[in-house]
């Protein structure tokens, strides 16, 4: 080539050495990108792949209806209403959260302790998690939100379901109520629902019993988002399952009607059907109203429940503890009978002296009983008679009897919070006390003062398995998601035929015999009549300088240290249907409870035959051969 | 056809002799890699020509024509050309940075009438022209002499120093390395290399220690471990890793990548569009890509090894050394081999500067390749 001069060619030589350097150096740096590639895609591209995947999907709790809670003619005590709310989602806040509570607090109330609160629940969830920051709002504050929606960024409204008791305090202490999750609920329950803004869980009664199978399960919505969060498109969705209905035994009318009975007395009351257990009703008065606490409870509310001293928060129909007083001498008289003091006698003067101390009959003023036997001794209640009674069958014989009438152990019925009263017995007074048992103490227990403690609900059930001869247990829950409750045969009692007999006779006395201690307050119509036994429970000693100095007229003490007042009885006698139990704290004077055991029978009785408790709805039977439904 | 090359030596080819030398089949390929590109915009815009898809066309069409017509031009007119484009250049991005101090802070735009043009990105070109000239005029002992080298290092260093005071570290590193790059081809001495390749690496630490802004800092570190804060500084380079990674052999299948859909991918449709593409077509679309690319830098390389003169030479070989740092920079950038920097990839990414600048580059290489029986005297390298 004759054109290259000289100089060129050397450079030319050089530069074509360089470029094949370089040259190798670029083909160095496209192997590194290959390989780097074939890091990423081919020997991590799965793990990168589930990234991806893990950004694209989200998973969207869908909260399944909170199953119904309905009475046994299926009318709704507990239902879903539709709960207008607005939620806020910290990251779309875009100008502060502050600034947006502001914003929304003029378009709707928001009180500031809510601002608090919201503000706390803020730092307590992430920052895409929605929080509640308002519910239960009117259709027009709805309304106005979704109006001024352009100008509140982060705002969401949202339509969801709230609890909702129609009846109010009508039924407080057999439903309970449900109430937003707090950390005790997280502890045990890794639900993802509870973290669900404006979830609710059973707090107490019914709902917190069956809060497993009422919740049902969540639906999942898996949806497509992109980077901020925003739902692009439904992928799929898993359907949830819907909270079950839960039907009691419960009769809601009979409920209403004991609760006016009741009145504004501190009281309880069970109703039970004697031949099954069914509960129908129960209350404990003074109630609360559940709704209150689902839509949040004000301090005031609050304050005002705990400080009454008629205790609306206790369930006093299964969590109250009393003394039976005389109800207790029934059970007596079962053990009595059958254990060879069926024809026991015994003269009753009102004094009964033992060692050195003086035991009294509630009739010690008037000069005594006279001649009793056991029917005589039930109808009159006299105290005298059962002191012998006690004092021949023992603690220990009187502990059995007891336990075997179900006393001194929960009854097992489905609400939270049962207690089980209380039988005492010899090993426990010397293991808890130290002391040896003393007969005085058999004869005090013997009338059931002293130790024993039992629950209206457990006087109930004597009633009824004195009624019915059987082993009848009380069970509020008759249906949970169309599937029946266990409900087994009750099983005879150890006692025999004619030791009930015997009671039965002396508990219709009480009633339709003059000189019955509830005489005066029997049912009159002829078929309805009821048997029934009155007891008095102490809430302090009355002391001998009490005694001889004239004891203080009840109704001179102040309301807290008077008697309580208690009955148990069942009806009709012939053939008895309905046991019932009535207990007014601090109200024995003029024995209204008799008045109202007596009132709550008869309307039981003489309910619409229609309406009789003698078949639930028809769909449980339906239901039933078709296995678990679920 | 025989008589060509003494006419291509006098440099007297007609319009239709020079069409006919074109490089067709590196225009194929260029067209080819845009189109790629054209697809990527239209799939991260959620299967849409618009907004980006349908002005990358026009660029590339308006590019393409501009690409032929410098092709055209006689390698001596570009020869002294060199030297003006490279002050005009160097007063745009004067401009710039007074403006950016007067105005918005950082700044690597400029507004001329209807045009929005970042000067960083001509720069790169006329920086190239300016060195193939200079050195045109030097034999391989002068490169090597102090007083001479010290010209060619003011033109690299003053356009970077500026660059850098936007900040924009990447172009600065890729300015620097463009004119070293032609500095070692035009035979410079490794008894200048070696040492200062030690010396760079001595002051790897001081300039840490010193020198760095603490953003700076922040994104070396974010760099080395992603995942420390990965929905902070480090979620541009975790998603683009798992956008990229997450392709698999084959890809999920064109407009079937989610990262960019969903805008989990920074800058979709700039410095990042290759994850989506490898997220879309997988380690097989990947290294595809990457043939394409070796093949039109091979072509480059050949164009620049045949060229009769030095300056042609050192032109075709710094276009194509440009087009590869680019290539470099944003794949190693992307996959998270280096940190991020804000470098396009060419011919791919939405970006007009960028791709009029990559044609206007393309069309140096082939005016290289046509005249490329073109002989300039040395002395000719002297200022116009």
């Amino acid at each position: 080539m004759p054109l290259f001069d000289r100089k060129d060619k050397s450079r030319y030589a050089s530069f074509s050495r360089r470029t094949l350097m370089l040259g190798g150096g670029m083909t160095g740096v496209f192997a590194v990108l290959a390989g780097r590639l074939y890091q990423l895609q081919i020997l991590n591209g799965d793990q990168y792949m589930t990234e991806a995947e893990d950004n694209r999907v989200s998973q969207r709790l869908i909260p399944p209806p909170r199953g119904r809670i309905l009475d046994r003619f299926g009318v709704e005590l507990a239902t879903n209403r539709r709960n207008y709310r607005v939620v806020l989602v910290a990251e779309q806040a875009t100008d502060g959260i502050g600034a947006a509570l502001d914003r929304i607090a003029k378009v709707i109330e928001l009180p500031p302790h809510q601002k608090e609160r919201v503000l706390h629940d803020l730092t307590q969830n992430k920052r895409f998690a929605p929080v509640l920051v308002a519910e239960n709002l009117s259709w027009d504050e709805f309304a106005r939100l979704n109006l001024h929606l352009p100008y509140l960024p982060g705002v969401q409204p949202d339509v969801g379901e709230t609890r909702s008791y129609p009846f109010g305090p009508e039924l407080s202490h057999v439903l309970g109520y449900v109430a937003a999750a707090g950390p005790d609920d997280k502890k045990y329950d890794d639900d993802p629902l509870l973290d669900q803004p404006g979830f609710r869980v059973g707090k107490r009664g019914i709902e917190k019993e069956y809060d497993g199978q009422m919740r049902g399960s969540a639906g999942a919505s898996r949806v497509e988002v992109n980077a901020y969060g925003r739902v692009i498109r439904e992928l799929n969705s898993l359907a949830g399952a819907p909270g079950k209905d839960v039907y009691l035994t419960i009769d809601r009318d009979l409920q209403r009607f004991v609760q006016q009975q009741l009145g504004d007395q501190s009281a309880a009351c069970v109703v039970m059907d004697a031949s099954n257990g069914d509960v129908l009703a129960l209350t404990s008065t003074p109630g609360y109203d559940p709704n209150l606490f689902n839509v949040g409870i004000t301090n005031e509310q609050w304050h005002g429940l705990v400080s009454d001293d008629h205790k609306p928060l206790l369930n006093k129909a299964v969590s109250g503890a009393y003394p039976p007083g005389s109800t207790f001498k029934t059970a007596m008289a079962l053990g009595a009978v059958d254990n060879g003091l069926a024809d026991l006698q015994v003269n009753c003067n009102g004094t009964l002296t033992l060692g050195d101390h003086d035991f009294h009959c509630w009739s010690w003023k008037t000069g005594g009983h006279g001649h009793v036997d056991l029917h005589r001794g039930i109808q009159v209640s006299c105290d005298i008679f059962f002191y012998e009674v006690a004092r021949r069958l023992g603690i220990d014989k009187m502990e059995e009897t007891a336990r075997a009438l179900g006393l001194g152990a929960t009854t097992g019925i489905e609400i939270p919070g049962e207690l089980g009263g209380f039988i005492p017995s010899r090993a426990w007074k010397l293991a808890k006390l130290g002391i040896p048992w003393q007969q005085g103490e058999t004869l005090v227990n013997g009338i059931g003062q002293g130790y024993v403690l039992t629950t209206p609900l457990q006087l109930c059930m004597l009633a009824a398995r004195i009624a019915s001869g059987k082993a009848v247990t009380p069970h509020i829950a008759h249906e949970v998601g169309l599937t029946l409750e266990p409900r087994p045969e009750p099983a005879p009692l150890p006692f025999s035929e004619a030791a009930f007999e015997a009671v039965r006779s002396g508990m219709s006395a009480v009633t339709n015999d003059p000189g019955g201690t509830a005489y005066a307050h029997r049912i009159t119509q002829a078929g309805f009549e009821m048997a029934g036994k009155t007891g008095t429970a102490q809430v302090r000693r009355i002391t001998k300088e009490e005694r001889q100095s004239g004891i203080r007229s009840e109704a001179s003490l102040p309301w807290d240290l008077r008697e309580h007042g208690l009955f148990i009885a069942y009806a009709p006698v012939t053939v008895p249907r309905y046991a019932c139990s009535v207990i007014v704290e601090h109200g024995a004077t003029g024995h209204p409870q008799v008045d109202m055991a007596r009132n709550i029978l008869l309307y039981a009785q003489q309910r619409d035959p229609v309406k009789l408790p003698v078949a639930y709805p028809v769909h449980a039977a339906e239901a039933a051969p078709k296995g678990k439904a679920t | 056809m025989t008589l060509r090359p003494y006419a291509a030596a006098r440099g007297s080819l007609s319009i239709v002799d020079k069409l006919y030398e074109v490089n067709w089949g590196l225009v194929l390929l260029i067209t080819i890699i845009a189109c790629i590109g054209f697809a990527m915009l239209y799939s991260v815009a959620g299967g849409s020509l618009s907004p980006w898809a349908d002005k990358q066309m026009i660029r590339f069409v308006v590019g393409l024509a501009l690409m032929i017509g410098v092709a055209c031009v006689d390698i001596r007119f570009w020869m002294s050309f060199a030297y003006p484009a490279y002050v005009v250049s160097m007063l745009l991005l004067i401009g710039v940075d007074v403006a950016g101090h007067v105005g918005l802070g950082a700044q690597r735009w400029i507004t001329l009438g209807p045009l929005e043009l970042q000067p960083s990105e001509p720069m790169k070109i006329a920086l190239v022209l300016a060195l193939a000239r200079y050195l045109h005029g030097l034999s391989v002992e002068d490169v090597s002499k102090p007083l001479r080298l010290f010209i060619p290092l003011a033109m690299i260093a003053m356009p970077a120093a500026l660059v850098a005071m936007q900040p924009n570290l990447g172009t600065t590193m890729i300015l620097v390395a463009d004119g070293v790059s032609l500095l070692f081809l035009a035979g410079l001495s490794w008894w200048w290399i070696v040492p200062t390749l030690v010396g760079i690496g001595a002051a790897v630490p001081i300039a840490w220690k010193f020198v760095l802004h603490d953003y700076q800092k922040a994104r070396v570190l974010t760099f080395l471990n992603p995942e420390s804060d990965a929905l902070g500084a480090g979620w541009n380079i975790t998603q683009a890793k798992i956008a990229i990674g997450s392709g698999g052999a084959t890809g999920k299948g064109f407009l079937q990548g989610t990262q960019s859909r969903l805008n989990f991918l920074p800058e979709k449709q700039t410095d990042f569009i290759i994850t989506n593409y490898g997220e879309e077509f997988g380690f097989v679309g990947c290294i595809a890509l990457l043939i394409l690319f070796a093949v039109v830098i091979g072509y480059g390389v050949q164009i620049a090894m045949s060229a009769r003169s030095q300056f042609a030479r050192l032109l075709a070989i710094g276009v194509v050394l440009n087009f590869f740092f680019y290539i470099m920079i944003n794949s190693m950038m992307v996959m998270g081999l280096i940190p991020v920097v804000g470098i396009p990839m060419p011919l791919i990414s939405y970006g007009g500067t960028a791709m009029l600048t990559v044609m206007f580059g393309f069309g140096l290489l082939l005016s290289v390749h046509v005249h490329r029986q073109v002989e300039i005297p040395r002395h000719s390298a002297g200022i116009i």
